[in-house]
């Protein structure tokens, strides 16, 4: 999510402080949407994130608590967001979270002789701009689901959200290097798919292609 | 470029790859990582496909809208926005 969002929604939320009729239209159509896809993603249930979407919207006009500071508008919905979330899931069976070790992150290495051959995609065919981004997104979003809990949290609200580091560690009451170790493997883990994705699916795009190092 | 040495300093780049990113690392970090992988192939390419999977993450999208609220939902709301504005005039 680009930065110049970020500025709208503070101004956004300026202005539905200042008691602007427009503003609050706004303002709910605009996190409506963003908290249905976090919720999505957490919670793995349409008609769940429906349901937290709609009841994070009334906590954020309900709350005791109310927002001081617009500049911190995303971190504050995401805060009421998430316990939205966590008490939706409670109500729920699901599986225990799984810690993600960096050995089954790292790439996937083979012997030759005294060297060792890391195994990675051609990933020149993904170029910086716009390009297949349609399909990365069906990608990204498969692969984001699959996370371990832990770790998709922090890479919706660090990466997807852009929220720092600082703010995301508050919202999910863990400390910041937490936030940054999660945030690394859940980024390994995509890279991971994307990888796999682009030597098993991109024929005729994609070339398996290894870099060697003598061990 | 020449093969190198694939030993133990690959791993610690690869433990602080995404700080490295970040640019969260102190100054002292970031020049050990960048000396190191100056000289590794597999460490550049890898920071590399990390870094475009970064990239691809900020520019995602998601795909299907949720549905639109409900009438009663938005008078709800907008009830419970008045009630806010008229609860920090009291307080102000």
């Amino acid at each position: 999510m680009p930065s110049e969002d970020h500025e709208n929604e503070v101004e956004l939320a300026r202005r539905l402080l200042a008691g602007d009729a427009l503003a609050f239209e706004r303002f709910v159509e605009h996190f409506h949407a963003k908290i249905f896809h976090y919720s999505w993603m957490m919670c793995g249930d349409r008609e769940d994130a429906e349901e937290v979407a709609q009841e994070t919207l009334l906590n954020i006009f309900e709350s005791s608590e109310q927002l001081r500071e617009p500049e911190k508008v995303r971190s504050w919905v995401f805060r009421i967001a998430k316990n939205a979330c966590l008490t939706k899931r409670r109500k729920s069976i699901f599986a225990p979270s799984r810690e993600l070790s960096l050995d089954e992150l790292m790439p996937v290495k083979h012997q030759d002789g005294d060297r060792v051959r890391i195994e990675i995609a051609d990933w020149s065919v993904l170029p910086d701009g716009r390009a297949l981004q349609g399909e990365m997104n069906v990608l990204l979003e498969r692969a984001i689901r699959e996370l371990p809990e832990i770790y998709r949290s922090v890479i919706l609200m660090r990466d997807i959200e852009e929220i720092s580091t600082a703010e995301t560690a508050e919202i999910l009451d863990v400390s910041q290097d937490t936030i940054k170790t999660r945030l690394h493997r859940a980024r390994l883990a995509v890279r991971q798919a994307i990888d796999k994705y682009l030597r098993g699916e991109s024929k005729g795009q994609a070339t398996i292609h290894g870099t060697t190092c003598a061990q | 470029m020449e093969p190198h040495v694939h030993n133990e300093k690959c791993r610690e780049v690869f433990a602080l790859l995404s700080e490295y990113l970040d640019l969260e690392l102190p100054p002292d970090a970031c020049q050990e990582i960048e000396a190191h992988i100056a000289g590794c192939a597999p460490c550049i390419e890898f920071a590399d496909s990390l870094r475009k999977t970064v990239a691809l993450c900020k520019r995602y999208e998601p795909g299907e809208p949720p549905s639109p609220l409900r009438e009663e939902a938005r008078v709800q709301l907008k009830k419970a926005y008045d009630r806010m504005l008229t609860e920090r005039k009291q307080r102000s």
